[in-house]
């Protein structure tokens, strides 16, 4: 922890510490985005594997949606994705 | 351990440069021109994709015209089996009855999208069409117009009426509050969604398979380094096998975000066509 705050401590153009900063919230960004939507898809996928174990025959209909819902859920880490771009490289 | 690492970053970086940096972001997404610089028909890597993708799936139609109904040539046969796939596994699910027009429409989206995306693995060219917000873009506004033009058409001004005061909310007071976010989410929102969902998927895709390839070389040239060899040739093993399994699972993607885009574009002109009673 020291090691950090004595990198920073060197940091004289305000630039550089903006883009440290800069580079330290895009992990928090993606990484919180990731959390909401990880739950969601593993819920999802879940719950869809135990529907077409009870019946098989309803698979493909299954399948379907399941790739819908997973597509709305993924949206919202890939928006964080997007965000982490932005603040990294913008 | 610490100590080695600490060394070995100080070895890197006391080098002036590591043996094998990350290239700038900019370096993997923008190709210098292959013609007609600075005009506006500046033609680069990402033209020549789309027009490959475009030109492709034009030419397997154009083929699949040989032969008859009773003795159909090899073209006609997988041609078929792309439109029966789009017909069964896209539009019937996601647009209901009603789905025969729009599904040219659908197996357009869905052939460019995934011949844009396999260009993401394909040597020499290894980069996706849809990693340039410029194609997924005019795919969702495509989608976007085509499913209001759809509402429009088949509902006529009801369509937007149902979208802004929708009737299966009693309260009034809540039907106002429902209609708004309904407004926002179908008019701004989706279209926006719809495109990044693409967009972003792809350009992690093509960051992920960098990072791995950086990787790759950089452990190789760091195995000849006196004291840090042993540890860069296991990470040398690991990150090879990384770029091996991420380019199977970006084909995997590939093919999943273009059936994804297109049943949403499905999904989206079947809610126009039979709206919520």
């Amino acid at each position: 922890m020291s090691t950090i705050a004595n990198i920073l401590a060197q940091v004289e153009d305000p630039a550089d510490l903006k883009a440290i900063e800069a580079a330290g919230s895009a992990g928090f960004a993606y990484g919180l985005a990731a959390i909401g939507p990880g739950i969601g898809i593993g819920y999802l996928v879940g719950q869809a594997v135990q529907a077409m174990a009870r019946q098989p025959e309803s698979a493909g209909q299954v399948q379907t949606t399941m790739f819908l819902g997973i597509a709305f859920t993924e949206a919202l880490a890939l928006i964080g994705f997007v965000v982490f771009i932005l603040l990294k490289f913008v | 351990m610490m100590q080695a690492l600490i060394a070995f970053a100080e070895e890197v970086e006391g080098g002036s440069e590591s043996p094998v940096p990350f290239p700038p972001p900019r370096n993997l997404v923008e190709w210098a021109p292959i013609f007609g610089e600075g005009s506006t028909f500046e033609f680069n890597k990402i033209a020549l994709i789309a027009v490959i993708a475009f030109a492709l799936p034009t030419l397997i139609f154009l083929f699949a015209r040989g032969g008859s109904a009773d003795n159909p040539s090899k073209m006609r046969i997988f041609a078929e089996g792309i439109v029966n796939f789009v017909e069964e596994k896209i539009a019937k699910p996601g647009i209901g009855h009603g789905y025969e027009p729009y599904v040219p429409l659908l197996t357009t989206f869905f052939l460019f999208i995934v011949i844009g995306n396999l260009f993401e693995v394909i040597p020499f060219f290894q980069m996706p069409l849809n990693a340039r917000m410029a194609a997924p873009l005019i795919l969702a506004l495509t989608a976007w117009a085509m499913f209001i033009a759809v509402g429009l058409k088949h509902h006529g001004f009801k369509y937007v009426k149902d979208v802004i005061w929708p009737p299966s909310v009693e309260n009034p007071f809540m039907r106002g509050f429902v209609g708004f976010i309904e407004l926002f989410s179908t008019f701004i929102a989706r279209p926006l969604s719809h495109a990044v969902r693409l967009f972003a998927n792809m350009l992690a895709g093509h960051i992920l398979l960098v990072t791995f390839g950086v990787l790759t070389i950089g452990t190789f040239a760091a195995i000849g380094l006196s004291f840090s060899g042993g540890i860069s040739a296991v990470a040398w093993v690991g990150s090879l096998a990384g770029l091996i399994a991420f380019t199977g699972f970006e084909v995997g993607v590939s093919f999943i975000q273009g059936f994804v885009f297109a049943i949403l574009a499905a999904v989206y002109i079947g809610s126009s066509l039979h709206p919520a009673h």
